[in-house]
C-alpha cells in the first residue's frame, strides 16, 4: 500500500489484552496518525494517543466513528470467545455476529477504508477424530457442526468474506489464531491450567496449538502496517498433548470417564471459575492443529515461540503454581537411583 | 553401575544392544543447572565424557567369566531400573518430545515396543524376508495385507522395521478415522507414530522422509472371515498409490503371514455390528466361547515377506492425477502382494510352526 501520510486505524474490542497491546504498539509507530479504540469496558492500558469510543459495535454511533474519523484500517478483535464475560451465549453470539455485521455495514461506506483485520480463531475448523493431523487454511469451517466460538468466528469470517467481495479495493488479512498463552494474557485455558487438580476426559489426549500473546500482537502489527491480504492460521511451531502441558505446568491431571465430563464441566465452571464451553469439551477429546506454512511462506512470518515455548512462558509467569515441582521429582529420581546403587554395592 | 571394560557379554536383544550402542537412553548421571540430568550418552562409568570425574576408581577387575556374567547382569538391571526411573521422571515433568502428529518416541521406545516385543519374538516367532528392499533412508510407502481381527499385523510390522532394520525405522501407520476415535486406542494409536488416512497427512509424512504404513483393505481386511483369510479384499480406492506418486517415494509391496490364524473369524454378527457401531462384530474360534480369555490370540507361525520396491519416480508427479495409472498400479500392487502371500503359504510347514 503507499504510504501517502499516516495510517488511521481503528480497533474494536480495546479493552481485550491483545487489543491494548496493539493499540501501543501502533502508538510508537510515527507512520501511524491517529488511532481509535470502540469497545464497551474501559480499557485498563496504559495507552496515550488512542482515543476511546465508549460504544457498543451495534450501535450507529460506530457507523459516525468510522465515517467521521476516516480510518484507513479496522482491526476487528471484538469477537467473544466466553459466554461469560459477554453475560450468557445469547448476548455473546448477539455480539459476536451482529456487531460483525453493523461494523462491516458501516465499513462498506467509508471511501478512506483500505483495510481490514479480522481476528478469528482456528475453533472454526472445529475438532474431530476424522480431520487430518494439521488443518490448512482452505478446509472449509464445517458451520453446521459448529457450535459457540467456533460458530460465532465461521460467521465473521463469512460477513468479512462477503464485505471483501464488494469492496476488492480493500485488502482483507483473517486471522487465524490457536489458542493465546503468555504471561499476561487470561483464556478458558490459562485458567483451566491454573486448576489445582484438572479434569481430562478418560481415555483421550488432545493434540494442543498454542499462540504465545507477542507473536498475535506481532502479526495483528504486521498485518496493519504490510499488506498481505488472505486467510492464515497463526500459532507457535509445533504442538504438546494436554497431559503433557499439564505435567510441564507441575498440575495433576484428573481423568473424568466420559458420562461425567459434563456435570463435571459444569462444576468447574462454578466453582473453578472456569468459562468452558460445551465446544471446547470437544476440543479435550480430540484436540486441534493447524498448518502454519502458509504464515511462513506467503506472510513472512517465523513465530518466535514454538508452542511449548509459548507454554513455558505462561509457567515461568507463575500464574499456574506448580504442585508437582520437577525439581523435587528430578531430587527424588537422584535419591533413589543413589539408594539402589549404594544397595547394590 | 559398574562395567567390565576387559570382557564383557554383549547381549543379542536389539533393544539393549541399542541402548548400549546409544540409542538408548544410557544417560550421564551428572546434574547440570536447574536440577536437569545431563543429556550426553554416559561412558562406562556413567558419566559422560565432559562430566567424567577424574579421581573415578578403575572398575575392579573381574577374576572368571562367571564373574564377568554377573556382574554384568546386575551391570543391566541397574541400567534398567535407571532407565526406567528416568523415564517415569520425564512423563511426570512432561520432559519429552512429540512430532506435530503426536508421535512420541520415548513412550514407543520404552513402553509401547517393549510389550509388543515378546509376542514378536516368542509367540508369533516372525521371521522377515526381503528386508534389503526397504529404504535405509527417505521415504517409502510399505502396503501390506491385513487380517486377524484385530491389527495385530501392524504392530508387529512395526516392530519388525525398528527391530529388525539396520536402520532401525519407525513406521508410521496410517490409521481409520474409527480407531482414532476410540477412548485409549486413539491417543496410544497416535503417540506410537501413527496419523488418520488422509491424503494430506500421508503425503506431509512422505515428504518428511518417513516410512509409512498402509493397510488398504481397512476395516474388510482385519474384518474377513476365516474362509476368505488369504484372499485380499479389494484395495481401497487406491488413494494410497496417488500418495506414493504425489511424494515420488517408492512402494513397497508386503505380505503378512500368520495374522490370518490368531482370531480365525468364523462369522460377523452383522446386526450387532450396526447396534454398536462396530465395523463389524466377530465370532472367532476363541471368542465368545471363552469368554475374556478369547482375547487370547493362537500362536501361530508368522512370515512378513517385504517384496521388491515398485517404483513411482518413472510416472512422475502429475501421474496422481491419471485414475486409469492409478488403478492400473493399485492392481498391481495388490497382485504382487496376494502372489507373496500365496508363495509364502507353499514354503509353510505348519501354522503354528
Amino acid at each position: 500500500m503507499a504510504e501517502e501520510g499516516g495510517r488511521r486505524v481503528l480497533l474494536t474490542g480495546l479493552a481485550g489484552v491483545l487489543a491494548g497491546r496493539l493499540a501501543a504498539r501502533l502508538e510508537a509507530d510515527e507512520g501511524v496518525d491517529y488511532i481509535a479504540g470502540v469497545d464497551l469496558r474501559e480499557p485498563r492500558h496504559d495507552l496515550t494517543r488512542t482515543e476511546f469510543v465508549r460504544a457498543d459495535l451495534r450501535s450507529p454511533l460506530v457507523a459516525k466513528v468510522v465515517e467521521s474519523t476516516g480510518v484507513d484500517t479496522i482491526v476487528h478483535l471484538a469477537v467473544t470467545a466466553t459466554p461469560r464475560r459477554a453475560g450468557g451465549r445469547a448476548r455473546m453470539k448477539e455480539h459476536n455476529v451482529i456487531g460483525t455485521m453493523q461494523l462491516f455495514g458501516a465499513g462498506q461506506k467509508a471511501p478512506a477504508l483500505r483495510k481490514v483485520v479480522v481476528k478469528s480463531t482456528t475453533a472454526v475448523y472445529g475438532s474431530s477424530y476424522a480431520d487430518p493431523a494439521l488443518f490448512r487454511e482452505d478446509a472449509a469451517p464445517e458451520v453446521a457442526n459448529q457450535s459457540g466460538y467456533g460458530k460465532d468466528a465461521a460467521d465473521v469470517e463469512g460477513y468479512a468474506r462477503a464485505f471483501g467481495r464488494r469492496r476488492g479495493d480493500v485488502t482483507l488479512t483473517i486471522l487465524r489464531f490457536a489458542n493465546f498463552i503468555g504471561p499476561t494474557v487470561e483464556t478458558p485455558l490459562t485458567s483451566y491450567l491454573a486448576l489445582p487438580v484438572v479434569p481430562t476426559v478418560l481415555g483421550f489426549d488432545p493434540r494442543l496449538q498454542l499462540c504465545h500473546e507477542d507473536d498475535a500482537v506481532e502479526v495483528l502489527y504486521r498485518s496493519v502496517r504490510g499488506d498481505r491480504g488472505g486467510i492464515y492460521n497463526v500459532a507457535g511451531p509445533g504442538m504438546v498433548y494436554l497431559s503433557q502441558a499439564i505435567r510441564l505446568t507441575g498440575r495433576v491431571p484428573m481423568p473424568v470417564p466420559l458420562p461425567f465430563v459434563n456435570a463435571t464441566a459444569g462444576l468447574v465452571r462454578r466453582t473453578g471459575g472456569v468459562d468452558f464451553s460445551p465446544e471446547q469439551l470437544r476440543l479435550l477429546m480430540y484436540g486441534r492443529v493447524g498448518d502454519i506454512s502458509r504464515l511462513r511462506d506467503r506472510f513472512g512470518y517465523e513465530p518466535a515461540y514454538s508452542t511449548k515455548e509459548a507454554l513455558a512462558a505462561f509457567i515461568a509467569s507463575g500464574r499456574a503454581h506448580p504442585v508437582i515441582d520437577r525439581d523435587t521429582v528430578a531430587r527424588v529420581e537422584r535419591q533413589m537411583v543413589d539408594f539402589l546403587n549404594a544397595e547394590a554395592r | 553401575m559398574t562395567q567390565s571394560t576387559d570382557a564383557e557379554i554383549i547381549s543379542l536383544d536389539p533393544a539393549r544392544r541399542r541402548a548400549r550402542e546409544g540409542g538408548g537412553t544410557a544417560r550421564c548421571r551428572e546434574v547440570v543447572a536447574e536440577g536437569r540430568r545431563c543429556r550426553n550418552h554416559a561412558g562406562p562409568s556413567g558419566y559422560c565424557r565432559v562430566h567424567e570425574p577424574e579421581d573415578a576408581d578403575p572398575p575392579p577387575a573381574p577374576t572368571s567369566l562367571d564373574d564377568v556374567a554377573q556382574e554384568r547382569r546386575e551391570a543391566d538391571i541397574d541400567a534398567a531400573i535407571e532407565q526406567a526411573l528416568a523415564f517415569l521422571r520425564r512423563r511426570i515433568t512432561g520432559e519429552y518430545e512429540t512430532d506435530v502428529f503426536g508421535f512420541d518416541r520415548d513412550l514407543t521406545e520404552q513402553v509401547l515396543l517393549p510389550l509388543a516385543r515378546p509376542l514378536y519374538r516368542k509367540y508369533w516367532r516372525v521371521r522377515t524376508v526381503g528386508m534389503e528392499h526397504v529404504p535405509a533412508e527417505g521415504g517409502a510407502l510399505v502396503v501390506a495385507n491385513h487380517s486377524g481381527t484385530l491389527p495385530f499385523d501392524a504392530i508387529m510390522t512395526k516392530v519388525a522395521l525398528l527391530d529388525d532394520h539396520p536402520a532401525h525405522r519407525h513406521l508410521r501407520e496410517l490409521a481409520a478415522d474409527l480407531a482414532l476415535r476410540l477412548p485409549f486406542v486413539g491417543p496410544l494409536a497416535r503417540k506410537s507414530g501413527s496419523t488418520l488416512a488422509h491424503g494430506d497427512d500421508a503425503h506431509r509424512l512422505l515428504a518428511n522422509g518417513e516410512l509409512v504404513g498402509v493397510w488398504p483393505e481397512g476395516f474388510k481386511g482385519v474384518g474377513k472371515l476365516y474362509r476368505d483369510r488369504y484372499k485380499l479384499q479389494r484395495f481401497g480406492r487406491g488413494g494410497f498409490v496417488g500418495v506414493a506418486l504425489r511424494a515420488q517415494v517408492p512402494i513397497i509391496p508386503v505380505a503378512i503371514v500368520g495374522a490370518e490364524e490368531i482370531y480365525p473369524m468364523l462369522a460377523n454378527v452383522r446386526w450387532l455390528a450396526r447396534l454398536g457401531g462396530f465395523p463389524y462384530f466377530p465370532i472367532t474360534a476363541q471368542f465368545p466361547l471363552l469368554g475374556p480369555l478369547g482375547i487370547v490370540p493362537l500362536p501361530s507361525k508368522w512370515v512378513i515377506d517385504f517384496g521388491e520396491p515398485i517404483d513411482t519416480a518413472q510416472y512422475g508427479p502429475e501421474a496422481a492425477d491419471d485414475p486409469m495409472l492409478v488403478f492400473e498400479l493399485t492392481d498391481r500392487v495388490r497382485d504382487t502382494i496376494q502372489q507373496m502371500l500365496y508363495r509364502n503359504l507353499t514354503g509353510r510347514r505348519s501354522v503354528f510352526f
